[in-house]
């Protein structure tokens, strides 16, 4: 009894890879703030490339509280659904190919966001970092770190719940 | 107060992510105040239903608590944000102009603390709501 070779490595970054640009690619307004991802085998770490139009308080300058809040929570839903989604992936239930096409699986959906401003966001690159607490069926509960120059400095916290995507892939269900 | 209004108005149009935004002032002072967002496809937080991100509504949200906060008749300045929870009860319809309304309702010597609404053309249902404290400060 042998256990399986395992899958060249290119296969296993390409078909990861494919997927996570999948996601992200997906979503207009992660399109607009210019946020990308970086991943380390299933950890996902979100990046807000700084640009001029992010600002929210000239006269510091500053990032916009709201543009803040916007990436935590993007990177908050981003590693959710990742997470949601890997075992798919992985089991070749998600092709990333068809992902790619537009035919992606519902995501799950911000119930409440509470966003905690511990600094001002300087004019430059940040970083976010995003911890599923509790996954259920129905809800969970993330809490996402965002940082700038140094990790042990955040500039914002949040914490946020969220309603799963429900029933089979093609139910399109609706909570409102 | 006159004054204090013109500037909070000066101030909110000058910051850059609002106008990315297409925010619009349309009432200010006495801590109360209205900004509209319409609806634009780069702000699709889902491709398959066309809703805008609730990303969007948070920056919407809280320029608008800001802009309560700095024409209150007690307040000497700008301010920031301390915290913000927002609270999101249904999908804004695409299409669809988003309003929000903020009070703040409280102010001290620091801290001022502030609730809004958000809601589209079926203004009895409400989008989002929130509920923040920001800092009082004495410039801009």
């Amino acid at each position: 009894m042998s256990r399986p070779r395992p899958e060249p490595m290119q296969v296993v970054k390409q078909r990861r890879d494919a997927a996570l640009t999948a996601l992200v690619d997906s979503v207009p307004y992660i399109r607009f703030l210019d946020i990308s991802f970086d991943r380390r085998g299933d950890e996902l770490t979100g990046q807000l490339n700084f640009d001029q139009k992010l600002i929210g308080n000239p006269y510091l300058p500053a990032i916009h509280g709201g543009v803040t809040a916007a990436f935590l929570e993007v990177t908050a839903v981003m590693t959710l659904n990742w997470l949601h989604l890997w075992p798919k992936i992985e089991a070749g239930e998600l092709d990333p190919a068809e992902m790619a096409a537009g035919k992606l699986p519902r995501q799950p959906k911000t119930i409440d966001f509470t966003v905690d401003y511990l600094r001002s966001g300087l004019p430059r690159d940040a970083y976010a970092r995003a911890t599923v607490a509790r996954s259920g069926r129905r809800f969970a509960s993330v809490r996402v770190e965002a940082w700038q120059d140094h990790k042990d400095k955040l500039f914002a916290q949040a914490t946020g719940h969220f309603l799963m995507p429900q029933g089979g892939e093609k139910n399109d269900a609706n909570t409102s | 107060m006159g004054d204090k209004t013109q500037l909070a108005r000066q101030f909110i149009q000058a910051i850059p992510h609002a106008q990315e935004l297409g925010l619009v002032l349309t009432e200010i002072g006495d801590g109360i105040a209205k900004i509209t967002m319409p609806y634009d496809t780069k702000l699709i937080g889902d491709p398959e239903t066309g809703v805008i991100h609730g990303g969007a509504v948070s920056a919407l949200m809280d320029t608008c608590c800001g802009a309560a906060v700095m024409s209150h008749p007690l307040a000497p300045g700008g301010t920031a944000t301390i915290d913000l929870r927002i609270d999101y009860m249904r999908a804004a319809t695409p299409g669809q102009t988003i309003t929000t309304k903020a009070t703040c309702h409280h102010i001290s010597r620091n801290v001022a603390f502030v609730r809004a609404v958000a809601v589209d053309d079926d203004a009895e249902r409400p989008v989002a709501t929130a509920s923040g404290a920001f800092s009082v400060e004495a410039g801009f």
